[in-house]
């Protein structure tokens, strides 16, 4: 790995402010590390090669532009946000050869922040997925150790961050799907609250869950995307109508942890979790308490409820979202149909996959007549119970924090033929995306067992963002770094 | 299986309604791991929500409203581009009538 991409988004943007280095020189420096770690990899489904050199040519001519928070920055995007004149295929075989002629809001906050798009990041199929092996195109591995999986659905983000091949990446989390990975690959990954980043231009899966966030090196680095990818788009009725906080610094506001307290849900700290994970994360508790947070337990007893009431309130929406996919305006279309109802369903049979397929049908029958009451109507009475469980949690502490995964990152093809197993390991990260607020995970350790990386989750109530990233970044910097990936 | 919910007919059934055609093959699997993903969701029935009111979404602000004017954004042509299948001016689908 060369030195460059090594660096962190804040180191390398005060370099291309000081001229120490270009634009150009940086988006080469991510693009040969592409070359070289993609062929095992597999983080990316599309490589904007000449686009993203041509950019920061032309920004290199005009000079730094200090008003551009990510002036000549290289990232890389969830294929599931819509990129103007990049193909955008959600990990489908649907969307094959689509390409949006507009930007996803958060995309074009970006662009016009200065960042520069290199590539658009693996993930599973319509982010339906804990593991990445459910994209239509290809599985991408850990950069930690490619027998492993990077976790899902943003699994191509996280690796591509772990990876060394951009400076940021934006991810999408319907039920944990920036935490999980975040923690697998060793980066951090933000979910902000429902309603803080526009979801204008991302492929819907389950629209009451998902939400965009970043995913990077630092929590530094995660607060800078923040601050440009948030804040009000009428073009989004779910957008919250809210100021945006400066998150960058606000970091500079706190130096430790005094007077913050931190709530422990036993939900999530005693059965079914790994040792090695435990472990990692209860010594990162210790530090935090060494550096003045108080701890206290907290319950969260509707937690085992979570995932049954997730899945029902994620397919009911995702078999609604999917119903656009007819073959008709965009995407896939069986050859020679005969009538348009055979249009429709030869379509959508020969492109959506196995996973998309099954979250369908019983989107679609928790949905009928007969059934609503029984499963999408008690999902939502329990979602409210979720929420209330958390208000009263935090009605005695400032963050709650625990794992975000039972283990570290498994085997590729471990769980691929058990789809309850694999929607249950997503228990600590579901609850949050119920009750619409956020939470992040923060790289602390490596698993002493799997010697992988383990992320200590934060979580937070709506619209407090700013404690949980301070609480991090003051973790981070008092914490041993995890050791560089050898790619 | 007693306890089942859904059989092979009620599986192809309702992938009928979602505009899927399966095979015997895969109706069969999914069959298998559908009702064991709605036997969980069974769990829920544990807990008595007869008093409480369902959250749909997490969102609770009240939306802002823009004005209510035409905007033409993106041509037709821009509409079109990803189409399978366009005369130029509208989609192409089989006949109807």
């Amino acid at each position: 790995m060369s030195s460059l991409i090594e660096k962190s988004l804040t180191e390398i943007h005060a370099m291309l402010m000081a001229k120490e280095v270009t634009a150009t020189e940086a988006v080469k420096a991510c693009l040969e590390q592409i070359t070289k770690s993609e062929p095992e990899t597999k983080a990316l489904l599309h490589i904007c090669n000449e686009e993203a050199l041509k950019q920061a040519e032309e920004m290199d001519a005009t000079g730094p532009d200090a008003s551009k928070p990510l002036w000549g920055i290289p990232v890389v995007v969830k294929d599931a946000l819509a990129t103007k004149g990049v193909p955008t295929t959600a990990g489908s075989k649907i969307l094959e050869g689509f390409t949006p002629f507009y930007d996803s809001t958060a995309v074009a906050k970006l662009k016009e922040a200065g960042a520069i798009i290199v590539g658009k990041a693996n993930m599973d199929e319509f982010a339906m997925g804990s593991t990445t092996e459910n994209s239509a195109y290809q599985t991408t591995t850990n950069p930690w150790d490619p027998s492993r999986v990077p976790g899902g659905s943003s699994g191509g983000s996280g690796a591509t961050i772990a990876a060394g091949q951009c400076y940021a990446a934006l991810g999408t989390d319907t039920g944990g799907s920036i935490r999980l990975p975040a923690s697998f690959c060793g980066c951090v990954g933000v979910k902000p609250t429902y309603g803080r980043v526009s979801r204008y231009g991302l492929i819907a899966y389950g629209s009451s869950l998902d939400q965009i966030g970043p995913m990077t090196r630092t929590v530094e680095d995660a607060a800078r995307v923040l601050n440009v990818i948030g804040g009000h788009d009428q073009r989004d009725s779910t957008s919250a109508d809210k100021p945006m906080e400066d998150f960058v610094a606000a970091l500079e506001e706190r130096k430790d942890l005094s007077g913050l307290t931190i709530g422990l849900p036993e939900e999530y700290w005693g059965e079914g979790l790994s040792e090695e994970v435990s472990e990692a994360c209860r010594a990162a508790i210790a530090k935090a308490e060494e550096l003045g947070a108080k701890t206290v337990p907290v319950k969260l007893s509707m937690t085992e409820y979570a995932i049954a009431t997730y899945y029902i309130i994620a397919m009911a929406e995702a078999s609604s979202n999917l119903s656009r996919f007819d073959g008709v305006r965009y995407g896939h279309r069986t050859k020679d149909p005969k009538e348009l109802a055979e249009l429709y369903t030869k379509s959508r049979t020969e492109a959506f996959g196995d996973e998309v397929q099954r979250r369908i049908i019983i989107g679609t029958y928790v949905l009928s007549a007969g059934y609503y009451d029984a499963y999408y109507r008690k999902a939502a009475q329990i979602r409210r119970l979720l929420r209330e469980d958390f208000n009263k949690a935090f009605e005695s502490c400032d963050l709650i924090a625990g794992p975000v995964c039972p283990t570290t990152a498994f085997p590729v093809g471990d769980l691929t033929s058990d789809p309850l197993q694999m929607y249950l390991q997503d228990i600590f990260t579901i609850s949050l995306n119920l009750v619409g607020m956020p939470g992040m995970s923060l790289p602390v350790a490596l698993g002493k067992k799997t010697n992988m990386p383990v992320g200590l989750q934060f979580m937070a109530p709506a619209f407090d963002e700013k404690t949980m990233l301070q609480a991090a970044n003051v973790l981070e910097k008092n914490l041993p770094e995890l050791p560089k990936v050898k790619l | 299986m007693s306890d089942e919910k859904l059989n092979l007919e009620e599986v192809a059934r309702v992938a009928r309604l979602a505009r899927l055609d399966l095979s015997e093959e895969k109706t069969e699997l999914f069959a298998g791991q559908l009702n064991n993903i709605l036997s969980y969701m069974d769990k829920l029935n544990e807990i008595d929500t007869s008093e409480v009111e369902p959250l749909f979404s997490p969102v609770e602000h009240t939306t802002r409203l823009r004005k209510d004017e035409v905007r033409k954004e993106h041509t037709r042509d821009e509409v079109l581009s990803n189409a399978p299948d366009t005369d130029g001016k509208y989609f192409v689908v089989p006949r109807i009538v």
